[in-house]
């Protein structure tokens, strides 16, 4: 909210500002989309890059928050979630996405929408060598056991990404990663 | 010493013909056979693959269809590649999810292998640990009867009943390979539109 409209609306100033859209970070804007998207429930296993969203999704009362074990029992969360009716989005670091990929085939196979987020490691100043085969191996495990997959190196870019990602898994039944380069999560801090 | 077994087809059955209304979700191999033998309905959801996904599945319906009693029917060996989901499930607290464990203590499906459950792991003491509102170990039928009344009544949370069978392979009673129709009849069950 701007200073001038807040001297033509005192009645407001008593309200906390909430920044506008283009002054809000891309998690935040992440959240938004995937709200406007309809899902009601987030599973995830944490990464740094994820902070933001899991702390939002945790405040929400609309949200039902899931913290797994091992990333792949999101997806089996995921698809019973669609079973019940609703929509579900899982995040996870490229590390889980290995986890992952028999599980992949009950959405692959059944054809359950499918969104999952995630974070990078092991490509972009990474200063973990153990995080390097699992990162370089994300993508073309992904598509090896069939889903379709979407990358982002800017926060406007991902914004996008993820609310087309969401329109292609809830209403057309694909199953989508989108990886959030590292180039864009930035250094880990050590 | 062998201690008593039951007949897998026959408990199972008690257990749908008391489902009043519960949504079930079955582990890939020989519990989906068993459920599928008492009847093929549209709110079965059966899985033939995704090792370990049964239990969690039935979380994901259970917390977006909390009017609904689940109740996951799988097996010892689909359990254990799962273990890590009784943690989850605790955690997430649904208080209207059952997971029927039938423990024959074997891998039937691969060759009757023997599992961990043969050799001292018990899924009801390990959701027990991990803070199931309620769980048991069962050797006959007359305890199913007894399972089946209580399941009937709300739960404080998840809880999980171990079903001591016995190792067998009955004649395969196959549910639908088509598992998107097996999806979508599911949904339309509740009323949800498919594509």
């Amino acid at each position: 909210m701007t200073a001038s409209l807040q001297a033509k609306h005192p009645e407001t100033a008593a309200v906390a500002p909430t920044p506008a859209a283009s002054e809000k970070q891309w998690p935040d804007q992440v959240y938004d989309v995937l709200k406007a998207a309809g899902i009601s429930q987030m599973s995830y296993v944490p990464d740094a890059g994820h902070t933001t969203l899991i702390r939002l999704f945790g405040e929400d009362p609309e949200v039902v928050t899931n913290v797994l074990t091992t990333e792949e029992e999101g997806i089996a969360i995921a698809a019973g979630s669609w079973l019940g009716g609703k929509r579900s989005v899982v995040l996870m670091q490229s590390s889980g996405v290995g986890n992952c990929i028999n599980m992949l085939s009950l959405p692959v196979h059944a054809r359950f929408p499918l969104l999952v987020l995630v974070t990078m490691r092991g490509e972009w100043a990474e200063f973990n060598p153990w995080q390097v085969p699992m990162g370089q191996a994300t993508e073309a495990s992904l598509k090896a056991i069939g889903l379709k997959v979407l990358r982002a190196e800017t926060g406007p870019d991902l914004v996008e990404t993820v609310a087309q990602a969401a329109v292609m898994a809830f209403d057309a039944d694909q199953q989508i990663a989108v990886l959030i380069g590292q180039r864009l999560l930035g250094k880990k801090k050590w | 010493m062998n201690l008593p077994t039951m007949d897998r087809r026959v408990a199972v059955k008690k257990l749908l013909d008391a489902r009043d209304g519960a949504l079930v979700v079955t582990g890939l191999g020989s519990p989906s056979y068993d459920v599928h033998a008492a009847g093929d309905r549209n709110d079965n959801y059966y899985l033939w693959g995704a090792m370990g996904g049964a239990a969690l599945i039935g979380l994901g319906l259970a917390q977006t269809q909390p009017s609904k009693r689940v109740m996951v029917i799988t097996g010892d060996g689909e359990q254990l590649m799962a273990f890590g989901s009784l943690a989850t499930i605790s955690v997430a607290r649904p208080k209207n999810l059952d997971l029927i464990v039938l423990d024959n203590q074997h891998f039937g499906e691969t060759g009757m292998q023997s599992s961990h459950t043969g050799k001292g792991i018990g899924f009801d003491k390990v959701a027990a640990a991990c803070g199931f509102s309620e769980t048991a170990e069962l050797r006959s039928l007359e305890e199913v009867d007894t399972l089946c009344e209580k399941l009937r009544r709300p739960a404080d949370g998840p809880r999980l009943f171990v079903l001591k069978i016995t190792a067998e392979n009955l004649p395969r009673s196959l549910p639908p390979r088509d598992a998107v129709e097996v999806k979508n009849r599911f949904r339309a069950h509740l009323g949800f539109a498919t594509c």
